[in-house]
């Protein structure tokens, strides 16, 4: 079968091992993901702090682009970019004033048909029903689901599993042989776009999950976000800092963690590509 | 005889972020949660409650003061205090606006000059690829804040990864791109 | 040949503000059969009901039409004016040119229109209007109190003291309700059982009380002074004759690891059980859910150990049938469960505890016998935080009121972990803190200034636990939102005060009114709080709103005299606008063809058959017939019949049909 696809900048440049482990897993279940053509940045934080058009009518695009190609599903790995894209939809629905001024300005026809899904709801939908007898390696370790921010929340907006204490991908991860851990820090914010202009804030707020999945047991980090990644796995040296230790608890993507369940190959799944050594 | 609140006008700022945003201020009664769970609430010279409160009171000098806030900036729209508010009030939506009413007033606080300079940066570096160039992004940051030796380190890190494309990817459609920005932005002029 | 007079109101300037008076009385003067029309400042008014009387009598009208306010406001007032010219009451009409009108529409020659033809409609009507006399039914001087927590026991002794009978029926095995689960009460600090006991035995012992325990209503019919309710005693398992309230059973049931639901889930109960030490009646009763007998066929040994062999097995529900004159309902509030709130943990944390959990925490016939211990470990805390609005004044979780009691309790919370703890740190969170009663104020300035307890303006945002304690995220609004954590060994949280589960049903079995949020409604919000829009039902306590012990019991008395006073005739008028079914001469007798559709559309069960006999005894015709002790006028059955046989006396087909024609200007 064929999904569409909209990989996101991070995708494909800083997070790049997060696009391989999702085509790995695509086609360890003959899924094809079509990325959607021409694509652009769906503007991510950048647009909606300086410009709310803007940040409406970049998303509007790459909708108005996947319906042109006749895909009725995308799928978006990419938190973020699932956030703004659901958003837009929404936004757009709601309002016909705005749809007509953003869609005016991308010059691009918008019907709002497409279904956005992300990492979690895809392989809800594809994988993991047609995942039994396909776990040969049991990922047998205490896991941490980090859900970060733009997954759950707005509720209202995204409708996807619950603001508090969410489950999907603690589900998910069970489902691989893992034992996703209760704890007490899964949608509080890793520091996001500050990654870059204020790093010590990233230090202080993705210390704090760390240090809380670490006391609890947790033996690696799931992520289902490049930003979320980045700041755990990249930024590791700015929470060392600020916890005042150093900390070696590995961050996986959860397609990743599925990739290794699978069997397949850890070159595949992009694993080398990390920051922190990942030794699970 | 009776008041007809559909025609109750909120004057100010306040007024202004009904307008563009449905928030209606008024509807906060400053019970704290949203600062509570702020992640960044401690880094900010006003947490989200003590914002909506300044907006509340019509007084143009708090309004002023909202305006050059550093919070506006540093808020992470992560949606937390939207979540857990009691009275739902979309306060990420009302953040959004008051960082453009910011940006077109010219009140941009001066601690939040590499904030704003990343998301310029960010945004210049789409606006001439159609997609993230994260060389251009970096070296451009730089320019704009003279952070040259920062995270200089990282970036031969990234490369050996694999993280870092030294050559962009172009969007083929690169002038639809830029006349987005020109339609939407360029109105600012920022 | 009619004699109308027409008597338009300003009602002060509620009616004259939009609408030309003068103009609309001076055009009804000019209709056919209106003989005196004027208009005046306040009709209602004692000078304003004599220019009716005087106008009566003077001029001899048969039918007067007041255009004023709404029936609802003054309909008695000007129909009792009416009778005691002289005048049948029913010969009175009411035109509203206030709700209908004056207040609806803005000032204008279109609104003045509208009020000309709302008179003149009623001066069509009236023209067909008969003469009609109230019915008198018997009142049935028993009272039913549904309830046995302060307001259900207070309202059945201030009724029994009358000299009346009271049922009064609880759902649980004793009475008490949430009183006697508290340990003290606000503000004097009074025990709550020793207040309370004395009162529970004076209701057991009193000789015109009957109390049912552990039952239900199970239905009722009828309407005020004649009500029949069905009573279901739930079947205890027990002959309480026998029983002796020795308590062996209770001592001697294997099966002891139920949640105590006295103890709010926090101790534990066997399946023959008493709730509490004090109870009343002192008798047990098996829990058929968790009772090893019931589940598995095995053990019986309450049987065994029995010494006067009460208990019964086999021993079935009973219905209890009672005829009843008024009716109490006093059934209480609940509150919400920690499960509720998905930011505080969702329930998970065995020491995020409700305020009632609390009580019996600090109660001495408690769980911990009165220790403030966690119920995670039994430990005593060292830092409580107690929470207030959980729930309360949240209009995202869908409970936008304030639960009245919680800010007083909290208080007193923290007072009482303060006295039995003497170095422990207590903290509220809160938003307001509402002291309006006597002495209110002083007792939580008492809590601050003398017991220490540090106050903090601002809501939590969320809890989670870490290494056992609880890591409480809040910030202090007055110190520029500053974040505050604290790890607090047990949390209070104050959760808001809801309806029961069940008063949804209860209420549409009473045909009582209800609100959004399943509180029952009062008849007005101002001036009738203890009365419902249901004739003979009356309200005492929190199952109207959440509300204190005082207030619950000023309630119970207020609505004791509300019985007491209906019980005080010995008969009650009823209004005459009920259904009849035509009668005719032979050999037609009555046009109903008895199809009796009307008997399966009327919703109070008042129409029957009545059977039409010649001489000999034989049936000639079946027809329907209105009971007119039952019927309450709501017209369903006129609406179903389908040979126009049935009406309803004071808005015949006539009536209503001259109305549409006044309107129609075809009169």
């Amino acid at each position: 079968m064929t999904l569409g696809f909209y990989p996101g900048c991070s995708l494909k440049g800083s997070s790049r091992e997060y696009a391989e482990s999702v085509l790995s897993v695509a086609k360890a279940f003959d899924i094809n993901l079509e990325e959607i053509s021409d694509w652009n940045c769906c503007g991510a934080t950048a647009a909606h702090n300086m410009n709310k058009e803007l940040s409406l009518a970049l998303p509007a695009r790459i909708l108005s682009l996947a319906e042109k190609q006749g895909l009725k599903e995308i799928v978006v790995p990419c938190a973020a970019c699932y956030s703004r894209l659901t958003v837009t939809k929404y936004e757009l629905a709601k309002d016909p004033e705005l749809r007509k001024q953003v869609t005016t300005a991308n010059d691009l026809e918008y019907n709002g048909t497409v279904e956005v899904l992300n990492i979690i709801q895809m392989l809800d939908k594809y994988v993991t029903p047609n995942l039994e007898g396909r776990v040969v390696k049991p990922f047998d370790h205490k896991v941490a689901c980090y859900y970060g921010c733009l997954l759950v929340r707005p509720h209202e907006i995204l409708k996807f599993d619950r603001e508090e204490d969410p489950q999907s991908m603690d589900e998910l991860m069970l489902k691989t042989g893992a034992t996703p851990i209760d704890w007490a820090f899964k949608t509080e914010c890793c520091g996001a776009g500050l990654s870059v202009s204020r790093t010590s804030s990233v230090g202080r707020l993705s210390g704090k999950i760390i240090r809380d999945a670490v006391d609890r047991g947790a033996e690696a980090m799931i992520v289902a976000c490049p930003m979320c990644h980045s700041n755990l796995d990249m930024r590791r040296g700015a929470i060392n800092s600020f916890l005042g230790e150093k900390i070696d608890i590995p961050v996986l993507y959860a397609t990743q963690v599925l990739g290794l369940a699978l069997g397949l190959d850890r070159k595949a799944l992009g694993l080398q590509r990390h920051f922190v050594t990942v030794t699970v | 005889m009776s008041s007809d609140p559909h025609h109750l006008t909120i004057s100010g700022l306040g007024g202004e972020v009904l307008e563009h945003t449905e928030v209606k201020v008024s509807h906060c009664y400053q019970c704290g949660k949203c600062s509570a769970g702020c992640p960044l609430s401690e880094e900010m010279d006003y947490p989200p409650s003590v914002i909506m409160r300044m907006l509340q009171t019509g007084n143009p000098e708090l309004e002023d003061r909202v305006l050059r806030s550093f919070s506006i900036w540093v808020c992470l729209t992560c949606e937390m205090c939207f979540a857990r508010c009691p009275m739902s009030i979309d306060i990420p939506k009302m953040m959004d606006f008051l960082r453009e009413k910011s940006l077109k007033e010219k009140k941009v606080n001066r601690k939040a000059k590499e904030i704003i300079a990343f998301h310029k940066s960010f945004l210049d570096s789409i606006r001439y690829t159609g997609r993230l160039y994260e060389i251009g992004l970096f070296a451009d940051y730089k320019v704009r804040t003279l952070k040259i030796l920062d995270d200089m380190v990282l970036a031969p890190k990234m490369l050996k990864r694999g993280k870092l494309n030294i050559i962009p990817e172009l969007v083929k459609d690169r002038s639809g791109v830029a006349s987005i920005f020109r339609k939407t932005v360029k109105k600012n002029k920022n | 040949m009619s004699k109308i007079g027409v008597f338009v109101c300003h009602c002060g300037e509620n009616i004259s503000a939009t609408v030309d008076c003068a103009k609309v009385a001076e055009t009804a003067s000019k209709y056919d059969g209106v003989t005196f029309s004027v208009d005046y400042k306040y009709m209602c008014s004692d000078p304003g009901q004599t220019i009716i009387k005087n106008a009566i009598k003077e001029k001899g009208l048969t039918g007067v039409v007041v255009a004023s306010c709404s029936p609802r406001m003054h309909e008695p007032t000007f129909r009792k004016a009416c009778a005691e010219a002289g005048l049948n009451p029913y010969m009175c009409e009411m035109a509203n040119l206030r709700e209908h009108c004056s207040w609806v529409h803005e000032k204008g020659e279109a609104t003045t229109e509208k009020a000309i033809d709302l008179v003149r409609i009623l001066v069509e009507k009236i023209k067909y209007n008969q003469s009609l006399n109230a019915i008198k039914v018997p009142v049935t001087k028993t009272a039913l109190v549904i309830g046995g927590g302060i307001a259900g026991i207070q309202a059945s002794l201030d009724i029994a003291n009358t000299g009346h009978k009271v049922i009064l029926i609880e759902k649980d095995p004793s009475i008490g309700g949430h009183m006697s689960q508290l340990s003290e009460t606000f503000p004097t600090l009074d025990c709550s059982q020793c207040i309370l006991t004395p009162r529970m035995v004076e209701v057991a012992q009193h000789p015109n009380i009957t109390l049912y325990t552990y039952a239900e209503l199970e239905s009722l019919e009828g309407f005020v002074g004649n009500f029949k309710v069905k009573i279901r005693r739930k079947s205890k398992s027990l002959d309480e004759k026998l029983c002796t309230g020795c308590g062996t059973c209770t001592i001697k049931c294997p099966a002891k690891k139920i949640p105590s639901e006295f103890n709010e889930g926090l101790g534990m109960r066997t399946a023959i059980y008493v709730p509490f030490p004090q109870a009343v009646p002192n008798k047990p009763v098996i829990d058929r859910l968790n009772c090893t007998y019931y589940t598995k066929g095995k053990c019986k040994v309450c049987e065994k150990v029995c010494p006067t062999q009460a208990i019964r097995f086999d021993q079935e529900d009973q219905i209890v049938e009672a005829e009843i004159g008024a009716i109490v309902l006093a059934t209480g509030f609940t509150v919400k469960q920690p499960d509720f709130f998905p930011e505080y943990g969702y329930g998970k944390y065995p020491d995020v505890i409700t305020g009632l959990q609390f009580e019996r925490l600090a109660s001495a016939s408690g769980p911990t016998l009165g220790e403030i211990r966690r119920p995670s470990d039994g430990k005593i805390p060292e830092k409580i935080v107690f929470v207030s609005c959980a729930g309360s004044r949240d209009q995202a979780k869908g409970i936008p009121y304030c639960s009245k009691i919680c800010c007083m309790y909290i208080a007193k919370h923290a007072m009482l972990y303060q006295h039995k703890v003497h170095d422990g740190k207590s903290y509220v969170f809160y938003m307001d803190i509402r002291a309006g009663g006597k002495m209110y104020e002083e007792f939580v300035r008492r809590a601050i200034e003398d017991d220490g307890v540090n106050y903090i303006r601002g809501r939590i945002s969320r809890i989670y636990e870490k290494n056992g304690k609880l890591i409480v995220c809040g910030a202090d609004t007055l110190l520029n939102a500053m974040p505050v954590e604290i790890d607090a060994d047990l949390v209070v949280l104050a959760t808001a005060g809801v309806a029961n589960a069940d008063a949804e049903k209860l209420a549409q079995k009473l045909h009582v009114s209800y609100d959004t949020y399943h509180f029952f409604a009062e008849a007005h919000p101002k001036l009738k709080p203890v009365e419902t829009n249901t004739a003979g039902i009356f309200l005492a306590g929190a199952c109207q709103s959440p509300r204190d012990i005082p207030e619950s019991v000023s309630m119970a008395s207020g609505a004791a005299v509300k019985v007491a006073g209906l019980f005080s005739q010995d008969e009650l008028t009823r209004e005459p606008l009920i259904a009849v079914v035509n009668r005719q001469a032979a050999p037609v007798y009555s046009s109903c063809v008895g199809c009796f559709l009307c008997v399966s559309a009327c919703p109070y069960q008042a129409i029957e058959k009545e059977e039409i006999k010649n001489r000999a005894g034989e049936v000639i015709k079946s027809v329907a017939k209105v009971n007119p002790g039952l019927c309450q006028g709501c017209g369903t059955c006129v609406a179903f019949c389908r040979t126009k046989s049935i009406d309803i006396q004071g808005y015949t087909h006539e009536q209503v049909y001259s109305e549409v024609m006044a309107l129609l200007n075809e009169y």
